[in-house]
């Protein structure tokens, strides 16, 4: 069976600008796929040519094995949900949903009875006649996927589709979108800057950084062995060492300068600079004697007060084992 | 004291913009609607065919005049009749320019667009209709061009074709058709594009996403969305076809317009309610047409 999607040696240039410089990477069918990095990374770049708004100034993007380089958007049996929704204003619910069926030339009847069941699906069946200016971002939002999955396409393109929506609606939204993909068993490739979203929902997180695959892993990997110190800070904050190796702000234990460091661990004094509480863990942001910022994050009931205090000397300590060596950048 | 001033219209800011909107409220309240009614009101009065005076006291008779005369009627039918041409025609020559200008033109293109759209109306208007006049002219540029491409015999064709045609361009009804359409076709073009403008990149994108050919695209999502800036383009080119008088006096056929009567009317013939009557035609037109667009979903994408 060949990959969903692959994308050989891909390249595109706008002006001076690289935004896809020699990305290669493959996406396995049914398979939740997130593309991370910050704006500018090339990641929305990745989308648009997989959906086919852009085309590939070298290399090949191929879908279920054929080169698609050269294939228009509407050739391709690849759908998008829309960062801003781009649902048809002049339309009803109904109509927007069975856009890609109406086109198509389906039957009235099936039209309406397929855009009626993929409105059910997104929970909003009786919605059908309404415009989506009557709708709530949310609401919106579920109207553009049902839009973009009535056809049932082989791969969904999401294009940070819950970036608008408040905290708790985008935690919901993300529940729900895993539930769907696993239920409908389609490929999602999600474009997304929160790595929190990429590392709980995806089976592999790409990771982008100007418009350079950084690193492609399941999320585990991703977060215990990042292979550059870019990843290392991008998925989970991690503190970057010499820029060598990188120490996860969990595994930092904060006690007063001069303590005893057990053996087989490292220690680093420093100043800190502030704390912050946090509820189950306090924040310490600490500089150290040549200047680098350290930041750990422990349960407050493991240091005593007088290492909490702004301008206190401080021993940062953390075991060998927790050092993950990083490729040179 | 300036403070006291302030603070007063601070507290009540609604009184400030009511005080704000007296003086333009006035002027189209007063000057513009009110001298309006005072003509419209005039065409409920006759004249009085031996004294040439005005009999002040309300009747239909005028209305009568103008729907009974087959001469006034013709007028009526003519105008409205090349005012939907010209309409129809600047609609589909403004459409892709004004498609041009807003999604493709970018940077210093556009701006030369808008500019080149617009300079046309900083000269004067009377200058470009008589300019017209000797282009198409019998031995003018235009017939001179075609008999040098070998085409005087498709020009001399389309003249003899009855109800447009004429002895030349300028003395024929297609030549005050082409001046119209040339005339009015930037009141069609900035609307389109500022429709169009105002169209989100990602709503075309979603509809090649979900497969429509670029021609569907056009048809269910662009047309449709840009029909706001079309209505308002064409009340513009219908009203004013139906109202000007110049361009039917310097170019085209002898058949009278409806803007030609209603100065002649009042002011050679000093037959005010008749004007005043001709005059009442292209508002009824015009809200006619409004109904039509309304009924036909021009609005709903506002």
């Amino acid at each position: 069976m060949s990959a969903a999607i692959e994308f050989r040696d891909v390249r595109r240039v706008f002006g001076a600008i690289v935004a896809v410089d020699r990305v290669s990477f493959t996406i396995e069918p049914g398979e939740f796929f997130s593309m991370l990095g910050p704006s500018g990374s090339g990641k929305t770049t990745c989308l648009r040519l997989i959906a086919g708004f852009e085309q590939p100034d070298a290399g090949e993007v191929c879908l279920d094995g054929l080169d698609v380089s050269a294939t228009a958007p509407y050739d391709r049996n690849v759908n998008t949900v829309f960062q801003d929704y781009a649902l048809f204003p002049h339309m009803s619910v109904l109509d927007n949903v069975t856009y890609a069926l109406r086109v198509r030339r389906v039957p009235a009847a099936e039209c309406r009875r397929r855009g009626e069941e993929m409105l059910a699906l997104v929970k909003l069946a009786d919605t059908g006649a309404r415009r989506p200016a009557q709708l709530s971002g949310g609401q919106k939002q579920r109207v553009a996927l049902a839009r973009a999955l009535v056809n049932r396409p082989k791969v969904l393109l999401l294009d940070e589709p819950l970036g608008a929506l408040d905290l708790k609606l985008r935690e919901e939204m993300q529940l729900e979108l895993r539930t769907l993909q696993r239920r409908l068993g389609i490929t999602f490739v999600y474009v997304t800057h929160d790595q929190g979203e990429a590392l709980s929902m995806s089976d592999h997180v790409a990771v982008f950084n100007s418009g350079r695959l950084e690193q492609l892993d399941s999320p585990q990997a991703l977060y215990t062995r990042p292979r550059t110190a870019f990843v290392a800070r991008f998925v989970g904050g991690a503190n970057v060492i010499d820029g060598r190796y990188a120490v996860r702000a969990e595994h930092i234990t904060v006690a007063i300068a001069g303590a005893p460091v057990p053996a087989g661990a490292v220690c680093i004094e420093g100043t800190i600079l502030d704390t912050q509480y946090h509820g189950a863990v306090r924040r310490w942001q600490v500089r150290t004697a040549d200047d680098q910022l350290i930041t750990a994050t422990r349960p407050e009931s493991d240091t005593a007060p007088a290492a909490r205090e702004p301008g206190a000397r401080v021993a940062l300590i953390w075991a060998r084992g927790h050092q993950i060596p990083l490729m040179a950048d | 004291m300036t403070a006291f001033v302030s603070t007063f219209f601070y507290r009540r800011r609604s009184l400030a913009v009511y005080l704000l909107l007296v003086p333009p409220l006035l002027w189209f309240g007063i000057v513009y609607l009110g001298s309006l009614f005072a003509l419209l009101a005039q065409s409920f009065y006759a004249i009085d065919e031996f004294t040439a005076t005005i009999v002040r006291r309300v009747t239909l008779a005028t209305y009568a005049q103008l729907f009974t005369q087959r001469a006034n009627l013709d007028i009526v039918l003519r105008t409205t009749q090349m005012a939907i041409a010209v309409t129809l025609a600047a609609a589909v020559i403004a459409f892709p320019i004004a498609n041009f200008m807003a999604r493709h033109a970018r940077g210093r293109v556009k701006a030369f667009f808008y500019v080149a759209v617009m300079l046309p109306m900083w000269t004067s208007y009377l200058v470009k209709v008589y300019a017209w006049r000797l282009i198409l002219a019998k031995e003018g540029i235009l017939s001179w061009c075609l008999a040098a491409l070998g085409l005087d015999g498709v020009l001399e064709g389309v003249l003899r074709t009855p109800g447009i045609g004429g002895p030349s361009l300028s003395s024929s009804y297609l030549g005050m058709f082409i001046v119209f359409v040339y005339m009015w076709l930037p009141f069609m073009i900035l609307p389109i594009a500022a429709a169009l403008e105002r169209v989100p990149a990602s709503l075309l994108a979603a509809s090649a996403d979900l497969g429509a050919t670029p021609a569907q695209t056009f048809w269910r999502v662009t047309l449709p969305l840009a029909l706001p800036g079309v209505a308002a383009g064409s009340i513009f080119t219908f009203s004013l076809t139906l109202g000007d008088y110049i361009i039917p006096s310097v170019v085209g056929a002898p058949g009278y317009f409806i803007g030609m009567m209603v100065y002649q009317q009042q002011g050679m013939a000093g037959n005010i309610p008749l004007a005043a009557a001709f005059s009442v035609v292209p508002i009824v037109l015009i809200g006619i047409y409004l109904a039509l667009a309304r009924r036909a979903g021009a609005f709903d994408a506002l």
